[in-house]
């Protein structure tokens, strides 16, 4: 048996653990930064450029015309409407119907776990076979939409959904629901579970019915989960391109152009890289503001 | 509390979870329904709920196919092998480093912690668009274009600072004491990692690394833009491809959609038990 | 920190590294054969098997040239096109490229002008509305390949019911139409794509010009809000209100006009080639098997012109800044070449009008089973076809338009406000 040595020489514990976590976290680093700093670089210098997708290195230096350009462009704070419609709609959906479904299966009622096991799938569906599962039900002619309803004497005629700006943008984000209240549900059921039974038995036997419950006990020791569910599906709800691009492409008339819609508009259809590279920084600056103010908010929880 | 009450509350809630139920599987179904058709009976209106001559043909023109079907059909294996491809060294590779760089951001108390943490995930927020083209430029330079392992590389620098913050979070709730017992019993820290902090953050680190895979699996525009054969193509592009210039084919792609869902959906489920352990775990400590 | 300057020194080290691999490794092979990549698009014409013949073909004929190629769907196609311009070399030395892109290709330095490397005889021998496609300003940039045009579909079991003769003017197909509606025969006789997409623009363009009308005149302004182009929409919009066009067409497009007609609910369509093999002859895909005639696309009394279309072609052209763009031409010449177009012509019509008379037509016709129907039909439409406007900012300009057209069918606005409100769009971007 060894017993460990002191070495002479050897590195005070506060070194060690410095070394140790510099070869530890280098790897990650590495990866990380080594792929995509460079094009995050790049990407900066260009949204001062005017620079065309034919010859990319960064030309034509025009200072700050393109950030100036979005920012007084209808085009654009339209798109950041929709894009904030999408994202508070979106989230704001999931999470009461989240915490709907949280509440529910924490109820026990008969057959919950195949509900908790339901929920499973339509989250681990692909975004693309999502996307192209609604855009199906949503067709003008021969979609489950237009069939039920017509059915249910709720419409008298089919309509063309995903070809009015309004019902469009709207049906994307039902989609969107669809896909992600799971993500939300399943976090707040977990979070709900945790919760002492006693402090729930000890409320009810204090006479608190079942909104006060939910109000005074609940949602108070839920706030770390709802936050964390809330951070994460912002910020994606904010970026929100892939599904757009399956079911609308933007359209019609632009009535689904979101800020990520716009940017690859600008740098793939309209060539124009040194405005899609402006484009990404104010969105990354949007985002970042909005995830800061969230982790603020989160950390602040946790030091209470 | 009176039974009827009770009753009256258990009915309630059993009625909301078959509408939950039927929320849920009624698109999948009708997905589901959509592969087994012909297309006369896709096209009927008003729609028929059931099929009149349901059929396999759809599944058989992309799991054995002949010749008289379309070049996306036929190649739909394919892609397949390698969506599962990507997707599985992402996530080995990923959780690899990424626990590496978690055990350090959870145990050692390093001053730097918080800044590498949130360095690393802002740069989630550069909307993925913006980078594509910058990333095409040095994938064509480096000759890796239309090859799996651009799009692993592509998709490790999205995936680590997820996997980094899911696994920091699981280590830390493993508790101290199991490792300072092994790091006095003389083991090293790497030691202590593999030995100990992982086999205790299983469920953890489970629930991460079905996260992950579904992440590379799901992800669509960059395969788009750096893939464009069999060599590398995936799966999510292989469906966009049943869109021709006029004609949508209908039947292939929802059929397609099946077999595209069918591995993470499985994967989900069979690991669901961590998907809810790991994310509690990740609620309950934010 | 000492650990984390360490930590920032090797990582933007690593960048540094990376950057620089990038920027100095060479992807050109230094010998060997030439590669040509070439990228078409899948559900184009020859299938996938038969190009990759025509290629093997070439590489053998070629020893000092390999060419290579890939598919991929329509949709993908312009963005591929667009990011493969990024790298050098490009990705691609060939490209498909579609009509409506040319104008901003050429704009942006992507396509190679191969004016002056097409022969005379070429020329001469190949549809002159083929050449259309492919220039601009009076320059070639690519060899026409892919000829579609809309053609006018007709049902013969309701019209031989309703005793009409095939209606060869507007206006009276709209007699003909008021005929099969009364009869109870169809309860919306015609069937259009004016959903909010470039096919309703296709379906203008034919109404345009068939009523004399032109997109711009000559001095390259927009004509098309004109007189002419706002009587067109108007009578687009006195028919549906009549009840002789499907009001569910201001939501169509080209795959529902098909749906439609296939299942007989319609006596009379346009729509492009395509149609006819899964509308005639294919009973999995239609009710109307042996009751589909195709005819030359209407135009209005007193227009001038006995016919007019739109021509919706793609053309294959070489990029500009390939490092063997001789190379990559020579490919384009062989690929539309007669004979090779001659061999191939069952699932492509060749481009070469020579292959539309005498014995070669003959022979054509025979090919499969709708060549008799759709060959002649071709060379017939294809003189009266016209393409539409080559600006450099056609996608943008073609979403305005698409809104006007929307606009003045729902009826939010007066044709003549809509139109003029899309040219006004054209005239702004047209400065920018």
């Amino acid at each position: 048996m060894s017993i460990p040595a002191v070495k002479p020489n050897a590195m005070t514990l506060t070194q060690q653990r410095l070394r140790d976590g510099f070869w530890l976290i280098l790897p990650g680093l590495l990866v990380i930064f080594g792929i995509t700093l460079f094009p995050i670089i790049y990407t900066f210098v260009l949204s001062f450029t005017e620079t065309p997708i034919s010859n990319p290195a960064p030309q034509g230096f025009v200072g700050f015309r393109n950030y100036l350009y979005f920012l007084s462009n209808p085009v654009f704070w339209a798109a950041i409407r929709r894009t904030l419609y999408f994202t508070v709609v979106s989230v704001g959906a999931e999470l009461i119907l989240g915490m709907g479904l949280a509440l529910l299966i924490h109820a026990r009622p008969f057959g919950w776990q195949f509900l908790r096991t339901s929920l499973i799938i339509p989250w681990a569906i692909p975004t693309i076979v999502n996307g192209a599962m609604w855009r199906w039900i949503y067709n003008a002619d021969y979609g489950a939409l237009n069939g039920l309803l017509y059915q249910l004497g709720i419409i008298d005629r089919y309509r063309a959904w995903l070809s009015e700006p309004v019902t469009a943008m709207n049906l994307v984000i039902v989609a969107d629901i669809w896909h992600s209240v799971p993500f939300i549900a399943l976090i707040l059921q977990a979070a709900l579970a945790t919760i002492p039974r006693e402090l729930e038995e000890a409320a009810a036997v204090d006479g608190a019915n079942v909104w006060q419950r939910f109000w005074k006990i609940r949602f108070p020791l839920l706030q770390p989960a709802i936050l964390v569910a809330l951070v994460i599906r912002t910020v994606e709800a904010f970026r929100v391109f892939d599904i757009i691009y399956v079911i609308t492409q933007g359209g019609p008339a632009f009535g689904t152009v979101t800020i990520s819609y716009l940017t690859y508009l600008e740098s793939f259809s309209y060539g124009r890289l040194g405005g899609g590279a402006a484009l990404s920084f104010l969105i990354s600056a949007f985002t970042l503001i909005m995830a800061l103010l969230y982790i603020r908010l989160l950390y602040r929880e946790d030091l209470r | 509390m009176n039974t009827s009450r009770q009753i009256g509350s258990k009915v309630l809630y059993f009625l909301l979870t078959l509408l939950a139920l039927l929320v849920i599987y009624a698109p999948i179904a009708w997905l589901f329904l959509a592969s087994i058709s012909t297309r006369a009976d896709l096209l009927a209106t008003p729609p028929r709920w059931i099929p009149e001559h349901p059929t396999l043909k759809n599944y058989l023109d992309i799991l054995v196919p002949g010749t008289a079907v379309s070049e996306v059909a036929r190649t739909f294996k394919i892609t397949l092998g390698n969506s599962l491809l990507v997707a599985l060294t992402t996530t080995v590779i990923s959780l690899v480093i990424g626990s590496l760089a978690a055990y350090a951001l959870a145990r050692l108390r390093l001053p730097f912690r918080n800044t590498v943490f949130f360095g690393v995930l802002s740069v989630r927020m550069i909307p993925e668009i913006s980078l594509v083209i910058p990333l095409y430029i040095i994938a064509a330079r480096l000759s890796i274009l239309n090859k799996p392992i651009v799009l692993i590389l592509t998709y490790l620098s999205f995936a680590l600072p997820f996997t980094i913050w899911m696994l920091t979070t699981f280590f830390e709730t493993v508790p101290e004491e199991l490792e300072d017992a092994a790091l006095i019993d003389g083991s090293s820290r790497l030691n202590t990692l593999f030995r100990v902090v992982i086999p205790v953050a299983a469920p953890g680190i489970i629930s991460t690394a079905l996260f992950t895979f579904l992440l590379a699996w799901d992800e669509f525009f960059f395969a788009l833009i750096f893939t464009s054969t069999v060599a590398a193509k995936t799966v999510p592009v292989a469906i966009a491809e049943f869109t021709g210039r006029y004609a949508v084919d209908i039947t292939a792609m929802m059929t397609g959609g099946i077999l595209a869902a069918l591995p993470p959906v499985l994967l989900a489920l069979i690991f669901q038990r961590f998907i809810v352990s790991g994310l509690s775990a990740g609620a309950v400590k934010g | 920190m000492r650990a984390v300057s360490r930590l920032v020194f090797v990582v933007v080290l690593l960048a540094l590294v990376v950057m620089s691999a990038a920027g100095c490794a060479s992807p050109q092979q230094a010998s060997g054969p030439k590669v040509v990549k070439v990228l078409a698009m899948q559900q184009a014409g020859p299938t996938p098997e038969e190009m990759n013949a025509i290629v093997a073909k070439f590489n053998q004929s070629s020893p000092n040239v390999k060419v290579e190629i890939e598919y991929v769907s329509y949709d993908a196609l312009h963005d591929k096109i667009v990011t493969a311009m990024a790298t050098n070399p490009p990705s691609y030395d060939v490209v498909l490229v579609d009509d409506i892109w040319y104008a901003e290709f050429v704009k942006n330095g992507y396509l190679w002008d191969v004016t002056d490397k097409i022969d005379q005889n070429t020329k001469q021998e190949v549809f002159s509305t083929a050449w259309d496609i492919t220039s601009v300003n009076g320059r070639i940039y690519g060899m026409p390949w892919l000829l579609d045009q809309k053609y006018f579909y007709y049902n013969t079991e309701i019209l031989e019911k309703a005793g009409v003769d095939v209606p060869q003017t507007w206006e009276d197909l709209i007699e003909a139409s008021r005929k099969i509606k009364e009869m109870g025969l169809v309860e919306y006789p015609i069937v259009w794509s004016w959903a909010q997409a470039e096919a309703a623009i296709c379906d203008f363009v034919a109404l345009l010009y068939g009523n004399g009308g032109t997109f711009v005149d000559s001095n390259g302004n927009p004509a098309f809000n004109n007189e002419k182009g706002v009587q067109v929409v108007e009578w687009m919009v006195k028919t549906v209100d009549e009840g002789l066009s499907n009001p569910a067409s201001i939501s169509y497009v080209e795959e529902d006009v098909r749906n439609v007609f296939s299942q007989g609910k319609a006596a009379f369509a346009l729509n492009w080639l395509y149609m006819y093999d899964l509308a005639a002859l294919n009973p999995d895909e239609s009710q109307v098997v042996g009751k589909v005639g195709l005819g030359l696309v209407p135009a209005f009394k007193g227009s001038g012109v006995p016919s007019a279309t739109i021509n919706g072609s793609m053309g294959f052209s070489v990029i500009d800044k390939s490092p063997n763009r001789e190379e990559a031409w020579e490919y384009v010449k062989f690929l539309t070449s007669e004979p090779i177009q001659k061999e191939y012509s069952a699932h492509l019509l060749p481009v070469w009008s020579g292959n539309y008379e005498g014995q070669a037509l003959e022979e054509l016709k025979s090919l499969n089973e709708s060549n008799p129907v759709t060959v002649p039909a071709f060379s017939a439409q294809i003189v009266y076809a016209h393409v539409r406007p080559k600006v450099p900012f056609y996608p943008e300009f073609s979403k305005a338009l698409q809104l006007a057209l929307q606009e003045a069918l729902t009826k939010q606005k007066s044709p003549a406000q809509a139109l003029n409100d899309a040219a006004a769009k054209w005239n702004e971007l047209a400065t920018k």
